[in-house]
């Protein structure tokens, strides 16, 4: 430590001597062009307000980041946010009015598989560029959307295998509980292909769904312990969003199922979900990302600062879509500066093969099929409400959104 | 047989001092290396019997326990965990531990506590051994059988004995290990025998009785538990609806801002339990103390809305739903820009977490048991307050005739506001309770509003008798259909069931008689 201090003060010396010979240089060629628009879609009232303004703020920061830098091609970006609150044909609204009234230059938003269903025709019908930061269930690629969160392959098909793996506690029976929409039917569908090729069978799955909002779990945690009771080691696997995981994460807590006798995985529960729960009795339960908070790394740390500083809040967390849509932000950037301007039609072929060291601390490439490379990991629940990484890839695994698993894709091009 | 072994556990003791060092050095090898050798080890340590391995694994479970780049493992009091003296604890760091670790932890700390002085310890242990059986287990749990004398500990004790017999080679002890496990009442039993059965195809038909006492048991349970589920439903129903039962069935003031006002209710919790967080001798009675505060500050919103708006407005439904549908949108919004889009965390209490054992081995949650004790007292509250106060008596008169009422001098602007106030208060109430089961959060009360005309509509307007039939019938058909149908479809059947019910009977279950009912 004592080594490095005076090295990193001549560092933030030069780079403020650098900032302040800059400074009157980027002020007028700020005003001569006119400004980048960069449109925001995401919830900031309903259901789904739990997971999406953070996204918005870091969108914003992002905006504020690069416009500190100088901003992209010499241009100030300037952020467009609108709030499709929860209702999914308002997203369509919204994303037409960000492309036609607003004319944005790209759009990052949605979090919802169903709010970008309803978003997709818009965009490319008017060609617009989204950006969209949540893992999902595959099945889908649109010239006009790049996709920076997951596909199965790198976030549901990994982490049921670790349940099933001497680690994983060697779980033979799975239960698949989700929200009632098309992200969890279609990823408990791939997985059932995929637990079916491993010798699971149909008797050995237990499958369930809720409404968004559901709060009474009472007689579904107790069917599953039930479910549990019946021989052969039991797991869960949870595609429950948004809110409703907070009176389901309690209810497992007062029904004392432990995670050493039936392990609880979650796919869109991270930080910020858990950051209105008491994460003591939920020790050991755990979640499959591309991304902890605790993901050690210089890029992380940068990552961290940047948001703690950005919100003004020493405490807050960072969570998986957050940095998926810093990378995705980055890359974006990375492109328009390589095809040297923001029209939709040069940026998609230059972001393809864009790379760039994520906060998750692996290299990550922008693939062909408009989606990334990207690690797997899966981490414990701490008492302190952050992840303890138990399992993780050795490099960036690459996405498949036509999955295997999936009968109808047999004869589609890979 | 069993004092020998007794014996043997003495001098493993007496001869400690000695040789226990390379014994824990040799067991602690590996711990911290990765997640697999820290398991052998601490299976190693759990098998060595030594109770100084006690407070190393519980500092293990709890996270504490740290290791030093030199490989010398830290109790949380910076000592080393094998000499007992003090150790430099530069650059240690935490052993973490998975799922598999807690796995091995938690009967290696079960076989190492039978012995424990302390009887709480000892069932806890003996739970831990049941939960992970093994071989080796049998010796130790015939030892700490022959000492036990509470009866409840030693009925654990025998159900972990019988467990381990179940893998032993002896078919005369593998079964009474079966004929054992036959009277338990617990699905881990019988996960246990049907995985005895599957290695033991000779012992089927044995098994196979004991699996059918064990079934029988539960399917009583199973009905008492979904009956529970039904109350407690029905009780969160009854809660969110009490309010509605007064303003709609008493007043007929259609308010779509009820939702809002549990809501309100909930962030009032919220905020007595932040003002109550500094002192710590308060903190307990945070939620007791959330009662009155979010009756308070429901009616006061009430009394508010009912003076400012609604009088404005008696005589017109559809103007009253729309102006009290924009309020509850104001009031969701504003509860937004003031705390946040963000969850609210109300802590449970600790004595309204986990799950009460009832006899017969019916297990319920505390939080879900003291709501439905909660929503009695409300409803016995409220038929108090109408049939025996003051107000009640204007409240009703005022209902019945308000032009006769007014010339017996009654002031019944007052009184309006009052009933308004009182109805508003008790969906507060309901946000008190929700704010232990649901989240708190800005759009809390969307989900309750429709649920709760529901219930008043079927239970029929203007009766609290209705409501209460109507949220408990509904409650336990709901719970009932859930198994079969699933929660989606469940809510849907209880929907189109209650829409041919009020095709049949318009007024609901209990729709009142009379002039005043009529007009």
């Amino acid at each position: 430590m004592s080594a490095t201090t005076p090295l990193l003060t001549r560092r933030l010396a030069l780079a403020g001597l650098g900032a302040a010979l800059a400074a009157p240089a980027f002020r007028p060629s700020f005003a001569q062009a006119a400004p980048i628009k960069i449109g925001v879609l995401h919830s900031l009232s309903g259901t789904m307000a739990i997971s999406e303004t953070a996204l918005r703020d870091t969108v914003l920061m992002m905006v504020e980041w690069a416009n500190s830098r100088g901003g992209v091609l010499g241009r100030r970006l300037e952020a467009v946010v609108v709030d499709p609150a929860s209702n999914w044909p308002l997203f369509a609204e919204k994303a037409r009015e960000l492309l036609q009234v607003h004319k944005v230059d790209v759009t990052f938003g949605c979090w919802t598989s169903v709010s970008r269903k309803s978003v997709l025709p818009v965009f490319e019908e008017l060609n617009g560029l989204l950006f969209y930061p949540v893992q999902y269930e595959g099945e889908e690629e649109s010239k006009n959307i790049f996709y920076t969160g997951a596909a199965p392959n790198q976030q549901a098909i990994p982490a049921v295998e670790y349940l099933m793996s001497e680690d994983g506690g060697a779980a033979r029976r799975i239960a698949l509980l989700g929200t009632d929409y098309v992200y969890p039917r279609t990823t408990n569908r791939i997985l059932r292909g995929f637990l079916n090729s491993k010798g699971i069978t149909n008797a050995d799955i237990m499958e369930e769904y809720t409404p968004f909002g559901h709060s009474d779990w009472q007689g579904i945690v107790a069917r599953v312990k039930r479910f549990a009771g019946e021989g052969k080691k039991t797991a869960i696997v949870s595609t429950i969003n948004g809110d409703a995981n907070v009176p389901f994460y309690r209810e497992l807590g007062n029904q004392g199922i432990k995670a050493e006798d039936i392990p609880c995985v979650a796919f869109s529960v991270g930080e910020e979900e858990l950051a209105g729960i008491d994460t003591k009795p939920l020790v050991g339960h755990l979640a499959a990302w591309n991304y902890f908070m605790s993901s050690p790394g210089a890029a992380n740390t940068e990552f961290k600062q940047l948001w703690q500083a950005y919100i003004k809040n020493p405490k807050r967390v960072t969570n998986d879509p957050m940095e998926a849509t810093y990378t995705g932000f980055r890359m974006w950037m990375q492109a328009a500066a390589k095809a040297g301007t923001t029209a939709v039609d040069a940026v998609t072929p230059a972001l393809i093969g864009q790379k760039l060291m994520a906060p998750c601390g692996y290299e990550e490439e922008m693939l062909p099929n408009h989606h990334l490379s990207k690690p797997v990991l899966i981490g414990e629940v701490e008492a302190n409400g952050q992840f303890n990484i138990v399992w993780k890839t050795p490099n960036a695994v690459k996405a498949e959104n036509w999955s295997p698993f999936i009968p109808e894709n047999a004869n589609r091009r890979r | 047989m069993k004092r020998s072994l007794l014996g043997f556990l003495l001098v493993l003791l007496l001869a400690l001092p000695a040789s226990a060092q390379d014994h824990l050095a040799t067991a602690l090898t590996g711990l911290g290396d990765g997640f697999g050798q820290t398991a052998e080890a601490v299976e190693r340590l759990g098998a060595l019997g030594d109770p100084r391995a006690i407070p190393l694994l519980r500092a293990l479970q709890d996270g504490t326990l740290r290791r030093t780049p030199a490989g010398t493992v830290l109790l949380p009091d910076d000592t080393d965990a094998m000499t007992g003296a003090k150790a430099d604890a530069a650059g240690a760091e935490g052993v973490r531990i998975n799922n598999r670790v807690r796995q091995v932890l938690r009967g290696a700390l079960g076989r190492l506590q039978l012995v424990s002085p302390d009887a709480v310890e000892r069932l806890a242990a003996a739970e831990a051994v049941f939960r992970t059986p093994g071989l080796e287990n049998v010796p130790l749990l015939q030892a700490a059988l022959a000492r036990e004398t509470v009866p409840r500990i030693r009925a654990q004790l025998e159900l972990a004995l019988a467990a381990s017999q179940l893998r032993a080679d002896d078919p005369a002890g593998k079964r009474d290990a079966i004929a054992r496990l036959g009277t338990a009442a617990t699905t881990e039993a019988r996960a246990l025998l049907i995985e005895a059965r599957i290695v033991n195809p000779e012992l089927a038909t044995a098994i196979n009785v004991s699996i059918a006492a064990i079934e029988q048991r539960l399917q009583l349970r199973r009905i008492a538990e979904t009956l529970f589920q039904g109350l407690s439903l029905g009780s969160v129903l009854l809660l969110a609806a009490l309010g509605l039962a007064v303003t709609f069935g008493v007043m007929g003031v259609i308010n779509m801002a009820h939702g809002e006002f549990v809501m309100l209710g909930a962030y009032a919790t919220f905020m007595v339990q932040e003002l109550c967080r500094g002192i710590p001798w308060l903190a307990p009675w945070a939620l007791p103390l959330a009662v009155p505060a979010a009756f308070l500050l429901t009616a006061a919103a009430g009394a508010l809305l009912e003076r400012g708006l609604i009088r404005h407005l008696y005589g017109r439904p559809l103007e009253t739903l729309l102006m009290t549908f924009g309020v509850g949108m104001i009031l969701q919004q504003a509860v937004r820009l003031a705390f946040g889009a963000q969850n609210r965390e109300v802590i449970s209490p600790a004595w309204m977490q986990g799950t009460l054992l009832l006899p017969g081995g019916i297990a319920v949650t505390q939080n879900r048991l003291w709501i439905i004790v909660f929503g009695i007292a409300v409803l016995l509250v409220v038929v108090a307050a109408i049939r025996f106060t003051r107000f009640g008596l204007e409240m009703r008169a005022v209902v019945q005739n308000r032009r006769i009422a007014a010339t017996m001098g009654i002031r019944t602007g007052r009184v309006d506001a009052m009933t308004f106030a009182f109805g508003s208060g008790l969906a507060g109430l309901a946000g008190v309770a929700l704010s232990q089961i649901d989240n708190v959060s800005p759009n809390l009360g969307t989900g309750y509003i429709i649920d709760s005309f529901m219930v008043v509509v079927f239970g029929g307007v203007g009766s609290l008798a209705g409501t209460l039939v109507g949220a408990l019938t509904l409650g336990v058909v709901n719970k009932m259909l859930e198994p079969y149908a699933g929660a989606v479809l469940a809510k849907v059947f209880v929907l189109v069931a209650i829409m041919l019910f009020i095709q049949r009977r318009p007024r609901g279950l209990f729709a009142l008689k009379g002039r005043a009912a009529e007009s």
